[in-house]
């Protein structure tokens, strides 16, 4: 083994420690695995699930008859076409099992006469969202899989733990290579099975809702090692991302369940509801899919009935303070010492990046094409299609993380050995161990310029013109950080961990601008202003592999299986 | 409406090993000691450790530090236009700069 570098062995290694990877550790050790569970920040802290306000999409049927088949045709239907059904069936089908061993390990649903309540969300047919009060469900979540992950047996625990490449040999994943952040030392990984539960890419926008730590990390790995990603072109923006005034201490997606519960009137700066010029009439109700409500914001800016700021107001003036309160109780105070009363004013809101519907291709095992490569979560492609429908996110981290840990478990039991070649990781670990020399850059500065060109050229509404722009400031970005990463290998610095991540950064925000600027047409999250509408000959998937000379797409047809029942 | 917020924060991986550095960081009220200390990474010294994930909301709970001799999250602090003094958790074996061992010992890796 490399001088130097700590080595470890594991049959299931899990990077990422959000909903997913957590669901994934937890069914491993189930199993009888030994698993280490990696996250680059701490232990179920930083990952997108934490973030998450309130809505669980699942056909529990607890208050209205549901069944996971009228699920599964909303997610088809906003996934306008694209959606891979055996993952999109999966997710729809297990959710419902997951929701309810989430409650017993105790997670408090919120009920109501003793029921668990399901709110209305925008392109449900039916109440379906589970939630926890007040605003909680993504702690709660973690919180509880963090309990989980504790009582459960054989599985080790490793924060600040980047990884930089998946270790291969034999055409298969054999475990990793990583730095670790608060010593610096490179460490390299042997495991039986690997699973890429890393979550979504909004790191890459100026304005988003997750954590710095949703830089596309795992497309990134997966791509290397060889595994395809499909959907790319499909970032999904929300629409009324907390916009001003400043707001500390609160999510930017903190609006969607005051809508949920409250309806709240979206205007202009005339003060009208504007979404009806869009074509959804809302008059006060919570109806206009993500979409939709994007598009109608952004048109309103354009044509010069944007609020202050650059965005459109959202009223809940017409409610009580009694309302507010019996509605979201403590969240009123908070909102209180931001100087907000929502009783007086309405707030600004627009379009903030929130989730990727492109992932790295799965089938319903949540296995890639390569052996040993396993994903869970928002890093799976395919199962939201174009759009995602509200509160699918939550739920295909806890189906998918499940599948993702018991699939690598049966893997594990069918190898008698690592087939770890220290060989195969040497030059990644040239590269984690590598002084770099003196490099003015200055990578937090770069990693905003990515972001304002992601956000300008390859946001919501794209053109040709755009999309060439970006790439042209894609190549000089990636020129500029160089092929070695800077300092050295001293305890958490930060300009190398933003090397690092500008190395994956930038492979990703390509791979979306090529795709973006493949797909001849416009179609849920993906608008062209230069093409517009959807055609039936873009009923297609494409797919992106890195090569020799970078990334290729190539167009599939669509994973169709018979309808559901 | 810009004021100045006056910052002391303490750099280097050890309490003998270091260094207290100033930085006058401009603001509008209403803005959080860590968006002075991203602001300060962007556009001065990118090494300044911190640690944060969630940025804004409060949620992932990993940018505790102390600000004059009181335990903050760095993300729910307001800057004021005063001198204000940023220092690694006293409790906690430091990393570097603001940034210490926070994690429970059992999710700690050991190289």
């Amino acid at each position: 083994m490399n001088a130097g570098a700590t080595h470890v062995e594991t049959d299931v290694l899990i990077i990422g420690s959000g909903g997913a990877g957590m669901y994934a550790a937890i069914e491993a050790a189930r199993a009888g695995c030994s698993v280490l569970l990696v996250d680059r920040s701490l232990i179920g802290r930083g990952g997108a699930t934490v973030m998450a306000q309130m809505t669980v999409a699942v056909a529990l049927g607890s208050e209205t008859p549901d069944h996971w088949s009228f699920h599964y045709n909303d997610t088809l239907e906003a996934g306008r076409g694209l959606c891979d059904e055996r993952v999109a069936r999966l997710l729809c089908e297990e959710g419902p099992a997951c929701i309810r061993e989430m409650e017993e390990w105790g997670i408090g649903w919120a009920r109501k006469d003793g029921r668990i309540t399901q709110a209305f969300a925008p392109g449900h047919d039916r109440p379906r969202c589970v939630y926890v009060d007040f605003l909680n469900t993504g702690p709660a979540v973690s919180k509880t899989l963090r309990g989980a992950v504790t009582r459960s047996k054989g599985i080790r625990k490793a924060g600040d733990l980047v990884v930089v490449d998946l270790a291969r040999s034999g055409g298969e994943v054999t475990g990793a290579v990583a730095w670790h952040m608060s010593s610096g030392a490179p460490v390299t990984i042997a495991a039986k099975a690997t699973v890429v539960a890393t979550g979504g890419l909004t790191r890459l926008y100026r304005r988003n809702s997750a954590s710095a730590n949703m830089g596309g990390d795992g497309y990134a790995l997966a791509l290397r090692a060889g595994a395809p990603l499909v959907d790319m072109e499909f970032v999904q923006f929300f629409p009324i991302g907390h916009l001003a005034p400043r707001l500390i201490g609160m999510d930017p997606i903190m609006w969607d369940p005051f809508r949920y519960k409250l309806g709240g009137r979206l205007l202009n700066s005339e003060g009208e509801e504007f979404t009806a010029r869009y074509g959804v009439s809302e008059e006060g109700r919570y109806i206009t899919t993500r979409d939709v409500a994007t598009y109608a914001i952004v048109k309103e800016v354009e044509a010069g009935r944007g609020s202050p700021h650059g965005g459109a107001y959202l009223s809940f003036e017409h409610c009580s303070e009694a309302t507010l309160r019996h509605a979201f109780g403590p969240v009123i105070d908070r909102l209180a010492k931001n100087q907000i009363d929502l009783t007086k004013m309405p707030i600004e809101v627009a379009p903030i990046a929130h989730y990727h519907m492109g992932g790295v291709v799965a089938d319903e095992r949540m296995a890639t094409e390569i052996p040993g490569l396993y994903v869970a979560g928002e890093a799976v492609g395919g199962a939201n299609g174009a759009n995602r429908l509200s509160g699918n996110a939550i739920t295909e981290a806890l189906v998918f993380g499940r599948r993702a840990g018991r699939s690598a478990a049966e893997r594990v039991r069918r190898m008698t050995a690592h087939s770890f070649d220290p060989q195969a990781a040497r030059q990644t670990l040239d590269l984690v161990a590598a002084s770099g020399e003196a490099n003015d850059v200055n990578t937090a500065a770069m990693i905003e310029r990515l972001q304002a060109t992601m956000a300008d050229d390859v946001g919501p509404f794209r053109t040709e013109a755009k999309l060439k722009r970006a790439l042209l400031a894609m190549d000089e970005m990636t020129g500029a950080l160089g092929e070695r990463p800077m300092g050295d290998n001293k305890p958490f610095d930060l300009r190398r961990l933003e090397w690092f991540d500008l190395r994956n950064m930038l492979l990703v925000a390509r791979t979306v601008t090529i795709s973006a600027l493949a797909r001849g047409e416009s179609r849920g999250a993906h608008q062209r202003e230069d093409l517009p509408g959807m055609l039936p000959q873009w009923r297609l998937n494409q797919v992106a592999r890195l090569g020799p000379d970078g990334v290729a797409l190539t167009p599939v047809p669509v994973v169709a299986q018979a309808a559901a029942q | 409406m810009t004021s100045i917020a006056r910052l002391k924060i303490w750099r280097g991986e050890s309490a003998d090993a270091g260094r207290w550095e100033h930085y006058q960081v401009p603001f509008e009220p209403g803005q959080s000691v860590l968006d002075a200390l991203r602001w300060i990474r962007t556009t001065h010294d990118p090494s300044l450790a911190v640690r944060f994930s969630c940025i804004n909301a409060n949620a992932c709970k990993e940018c505790m530090i102390e600000l004059d001799g009181t335990t903050v999250y760095a993300c729910t602090a307001r800057l004021a236009a005063r001198d204000m003094t940023l220092a690694p958790l006293s409790n906690k074996r430091l990393v570097r700069d603001l940034v210490t061992e926070i994690a429970p010992p059992a999710e700690r890796f050991v190289p």
